[in-house]
């Protein structure tokens, strides 16, 4: 009866890798759009994003999923639960990941802007050519801790309907009473595995990409 | 027409008048070099040139163009103008080669394979050939500066600004700098904020004293050295001379 039900589990499995990896997407975007936006914008921008992040980090989730696919579509603006949990997954880790490129915009030396712009390069292209490439890289742990962070919380998806690993967990042991705490604890392994590896593999993409060159010295 | 012009360059920070009415001008080829007092206003005055810092009054021409122009397209005129910075400000992600051909590609829109041609012979210039792929925590601090050096030439700049660029470096680095310095003399103008007496004495064509945000005396070498007319540029010197060495 178990082993039956693993491709039902599978399935849900692919709909929450799907939802993480969109959500995840979703907020490095705006989350490195908003990073630059606070660093180097004007003034209204910069008070709009503050807001923005201290919202997103301020509502729990679940209010977020609620607001999004209920809320919304009282006036008129509707969602089906996948859409509406990669919106309210990747917006929220928008607030999060933007805190994360942001010290890591802050943490290269101011110098390295002011060479680039005295070379003739535009405030864009410095933050194309020269502050994003070395900001990703330094970025890697917040995002990948952010990454599990979100896998986790897919989880939370199925209060609006989206047919993830735990909802399709819920069908199976609602059949079958007696796999309950088999179910659960099958679906807990595989998010521990999940995180587990991933930790492990960005773990190695950090240390590739700490490469040579990229120790960042104390300049000033 | 002057090469640069600088007039009646004015910045205030805050409160504190940092300049109060710098003019000077310089030709093709010539090198001066800017002494003075720490706090004087002498990077300031390097970034009022290339518009990093726009001064509050005042105006700077390059060859005949107003850079302080608000209609001027800076990011154009910025090309002309090199900057050497006494902290390097090198690009940590990028080898040293990457670093001399990154605004070539960008800035310049010049094929890869091109720019890095001319940013390999930038480092040949600088006696770095031999450093091209190592990044810049790899390399001494006086070859970082030559890094720099490679990075502003490159451009093909009329004129390069250098801010006390051997202030950062041990001792025993800041020769292979000034050397490198020398040999651009005459062919690339150059206004050097610095200290080095030596550099100062023996390839400035003037020598500019500023003190208290503004030019307290200017000249040749020799008259600077020898005959200064105020006694406050003849104490300046000694002092900084003393500390210093003269090469
Ligand atoms: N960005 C800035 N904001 C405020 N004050 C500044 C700024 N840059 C320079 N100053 C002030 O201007 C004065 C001159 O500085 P600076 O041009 O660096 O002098 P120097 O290079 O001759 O040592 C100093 O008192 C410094 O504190
Ligand atoms: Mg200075």
């Amino acid at each position: 009866m178990l082993i039956e039900s693993l491709p039902q589990l599978f399935e849900g499995l692919k709909i929450t890798l799907g939802l993480t990896i969109l959500s995840l997407l979703l907020g490095s975007v705006l989350g490195i759009l908003m990073a630059v936006g606070r660093v180097y914008g004007k003034k209204p921008l910069v008070f709009f994003i503050y807001i923005y992040e201290k919202t997103l980090r301020g509502i729990p989730l679940l209010v977020i999923f609620f607001l999004i696919y209920f809320g919304l579509s009282q006036i008129g603006i509707n969602f089906d639960p996948f859409t509406a949990a990669v919106l309210g997954l990747g917006l929220r880790s928008t607030a999060y990941q933007a805190q994360i490129y942001r010290s890591a915009i802050n943490s290269i030396p101011t110098g390295q802007m002011i060479a680039a712009r005295s070379m003739g390069m535009s405030k864009l292209k410095a933050i194309r050519y020269i502050i994003l490439p070395q900001v990703l890289r330094l970025s890697i742990p917040g995002w990948s801790n952010e990454l599990t962070i979100v896998l986790k919380d897919t989880s939370i998806a199925f209060s609006i309907g989206v047919i993830d690993l735990m909802r399709q967990g819920r069908y199976i042991y609602s059949v079958n009473h007696e796999l309950v705490l088999q179910v659960l604890l099958i679906i807990a392994l595989i998010y521990f595995a999940l995180v587990f590896s991933i930790n492990k593999g960005l773990n190695y993409l950090e240390k590739k990409y700490k490469m040579t060159g990229f120790e960042i010295e104390i300049e000033r | 027409m002057n090469m640069l012009k600088v007039e009646n360059i004015h910045k205030i920070y805050g409160k504190t008048k940092v300049l109060a009415g710098v003019s000077f001008t310089m030709e093709k080829g010539e090198t001066k070099v800017i002494i003075g007092p720490s706090g004087t206003g002498k990077s300031t005055l390097l970034r009022c040139i290339n518009q990093l810092s726009p001064p509050d009054k005042g105006r700077v021409w390059l060859e005949g163009i107003e850079v302080t122009d608000k209609k001027t397209d800076i990011n154009l005129i910025r090309q002309k103008i090199g900057f050497v910075f006494q902290e390097f400000n090198l690009f940590n992600h990028l080898t040293a080669v990457k670093n001399v051909s990154i605004a070539l590609e960008k800035v310049k829109k010049m094929e890869k394979e091109e720019a890095h041609k001319e940013a390999m012979n930038e480092l040949k210039r600088v006696g770095l050939k031999d450093q091209a792929d190592q990044y810049p925590s790899q390399l001494s601090g006086g070859q970082k500066q030559r890094v720099g050096i490679a990075r502003a030439l490159a451009m093909n700049p009329v004129i390069i600004l250098f801010d006390e660029p051997t202030s950062a470096l041990d001792p025993e680095l800041i020769g292979d700098v000034l050397e490198v310095m020398k040999s651009l003399a005459g062919e690339i103008s150059m206004l050097v904020v610095t200290h080095e007496m030596g550099f100062a004495r023996n390839v400035a064509d003037e020598i500019i004293f500023m003190e208290h945000g503004v030019i307290a005396e200017c000249g040749n070498p020799d008259k600077m050295f020898k005959n200064p007319e105020k006694k406050r540029t003849k104490e300046f010197l000694g002092k900084i001379s003393s500390l210093y060495g003269e090469e």
